[in-house]
């Protein structure tokens, strides 16, 4: 029996959404995905390029919080960033704070658009990163706030909207969505969100009851799988020994 | 060569209202807020700024200087949200066009080519193009089937941006770890002022740096001046970090229109240059 957390399993299951990236930059946003990209990188997608938040690709495994102790491998100022966006050798996984059934994302404002009820960060990179390169998603908090039918300004793009763009979005790669509750990605025939698998002690009615959405679930859902001994080493020892992943997802 | 040292009054006296006005750095890095301090001063209004946003548009907001916000993201970096520019945008108080972070950088190198014009993938499919009506696409004249977003080139009267270095001719210097578009900005304008931590000898600017520290050329400038800790509160990396401290005194004032004053009175002030001695200046490797 694995004493894993739930904070552990998501870190683990952010960290699977980069398995057969390849050489590409990994972006992370929030606790579990950069958590998650440094566990892959130490583990089973040694390829992966990182940077520190500035303009530094380093190499190495550094604790979350911490400046990074491994040699640079490169530089790269944001606008080197932009190109890489655009030229696809990149996988970002970013934070929602809506989401809908065929993935598309609102990170902008909730609300009437000319008087916002709520201004959040604006659409950032999110149209072009949808558009151009494999995209992942992050929710700390799996609930029907976050998972909606339809969402108030779409940033990252949607399957569906994708689709309808033809051929110049033809880059669009939405690939996961993990969350506190479970793991999701899209089915190919419908474009809509999908249940892969759930956490150890989440059933999949636990995640209908706090999705806002449709869901495809086909079949007995598999758990999520736990993180190896190995995994939890890291994670406790090397990366997070700060204990900053249990801030973000409660023990 | 001419000597384009000038006050940060001197600067603001040349900007009218109703200008179009790019401002560098990156969210709360290397803001040029002496210059934007400047502005607070004056009588300058309706402006039209455009920013990978920080304290700047929150600083601009909250002082009622902005009628519309050209944007991909405002944020403190440290503090998520600016609490100033959401002020705003709730009420409805300002325009804005709010584009991908990578269309402004297309916007800007538009302009600064003097193309119409830029094709990118960015913000086909999103709100992006249904909350700026006016974008257009154009499809690939080489048949390759494709139709993308025709960015269009977005000129600056004017651009405000803060480097480490520079000279008295407006050779200006980037020491930090990234220069982000403070390049584009200012060849996106009709006119570029930099203020910079130091005005020094030209020879000495590549001394102890590389030359492609150099990043902004003096043909695309129009006016220097000197202003240490001039991107404070915002961090100038290698100078000084962001003063955490202050940043958040500034974000909570946004709590009541009285706490605005009291900070909007001593911000005015310089009195944030004093809290943080030695933050800039002498002793500072180059």
């Amino acid at each position: 029996m694995s004493d894993a957390t739930r904070a552990e399993i998501c870190a683990v299951a952010c960290a699977e959404a980069f398995r057969g990236s390849g050489e590409i930059l990994a972006s992370a946003f929030g606790t579990a995905p950069t958590l998650g990209v440094r566990l892959a990188r130490a583990t089973f997608a040694p390829d992966l390029l990182l940077t520190d938040g500035e303009a530094r690709l380093v190499q190495g495994t550094w604790p979350l919080g911490a400046a990074p102790d491994g040699p640079v491998e490169g530089h790269a100022s944001f606008r080197t960033i932009f190109d890489l966006v655009w030229s696809g050798r990149r996988h970002a996984m970013m934070v929602p704070t809506q989401i809908d059934a065929h993935g598309n994302v609102n990170i902008s404002a909730i609300g009437p658009y000319d008087a916002p009820e709520v201004q959040l960060v604006g659409v950032r990179g999110a149209p072009g990163n949808t558009l151009c390169h494999p995209v992942s998603y992050w929710v700390p908090r799996h609930s029907t706030r976050v998972f909606v039918p339809r969402v108030d300004m779409v940033c990252g793009v949607g399957t569906a909207a994708a689709a309808a763009v033809g051929r110049a979005a033809r880059h669009h790669d939405l690939r996961r969505v993990v969350t506190d509750l479970a793991v999701l990605d899209f089915a190919p025939t419908t474009g809509t969100l999908r249940l892969v698998s759930v956490h150890p002690g989440v059933s999949a009615e636990d995640v209908v009851a706090r999705t806002g959405c449709p869901l495809v679930i086909e079949g007995d859902i598999p758990a999520t799988r736990l993180p190896t001994a190995a995994e939890l080493r890291l994670i406790r020892e090397v990366i997070d020994p700060a204990g900053l992943r249990d801030k973000e997802i409660a023990a | 060569m001419a000597d384009k040292t000038m006050t940060a009054p001197e600067v603001v006296a040349r900007l009218r209202s109703g200008m179009t006005l790019g401002i560098g750095g990156w969210g709360s890095r290397r803001k040029p807020l002496a210059l934007v301090r400047e502005i607070l001063r004056s009588d300058l209004r309706d402006l039209t700024v455009v920013s990978y946003g920080g304290p700047d548009v929150g600083l601009l907001c909250a002082a009622g200087k902005i009628r519309k916000l050209v944007f991909g993201f405002v944020s403190l970096d440290s503090i998520p949200l600016d609490p100033h520019f959401r002020a705003a945008r709730q009420s409805g108080r300002i325009e804005v066009a709010e584009y991908d972070e990578g269309m402004l950088q297309w916007g800007l190198y538009a302009a600064s080519l003097r193309l119409p014009f830029l094709p990118t993938r960015a913000g086909l499919g999103s709100d992006v193009l249904t909350v700026n009506p006016e974008l257009r696409t154009v499809a690939d004249p080489y048949g390759g089937g494709e139709e993308l977003l025709a960015m269009p080139a977005l000129p600056l009267d004017a651009a405000l941006v803060h480097l480490h270095r520079a000279d008295t001719a407006g050779n200006a210097q980037c020491l930090g770890p990234d220069p982000y578009f403070d390049d584009l900005f200012c060849g996106a304008a009709e006119h570029a002022f930099v203020s910079c931590e130091r005005i020094v000898p030209t020879a000495r600017l590549t001394e102890d740096a590389h030359p492609a520290t150099l990043v902004v050329r003096r043909l695309a400038v129009e006016g220097v001046v000197e202003a240490p800790g001039g991107a404070h509160f915002t961090s100038c990396a290698p100078d000084y970090p962001r003063d955490e401290a202050y940043q958040k005194e500034y974000a909570d004032a946004a709590r009541s229109p009285a706490a605005w004053e009291a900070f909007h009175h001593r911000y005015l002030t310089g009195d944030g240059h004093h809290r943080t001695p030695g933050h800039h200046g002498e002793g500072q490797p180059v």
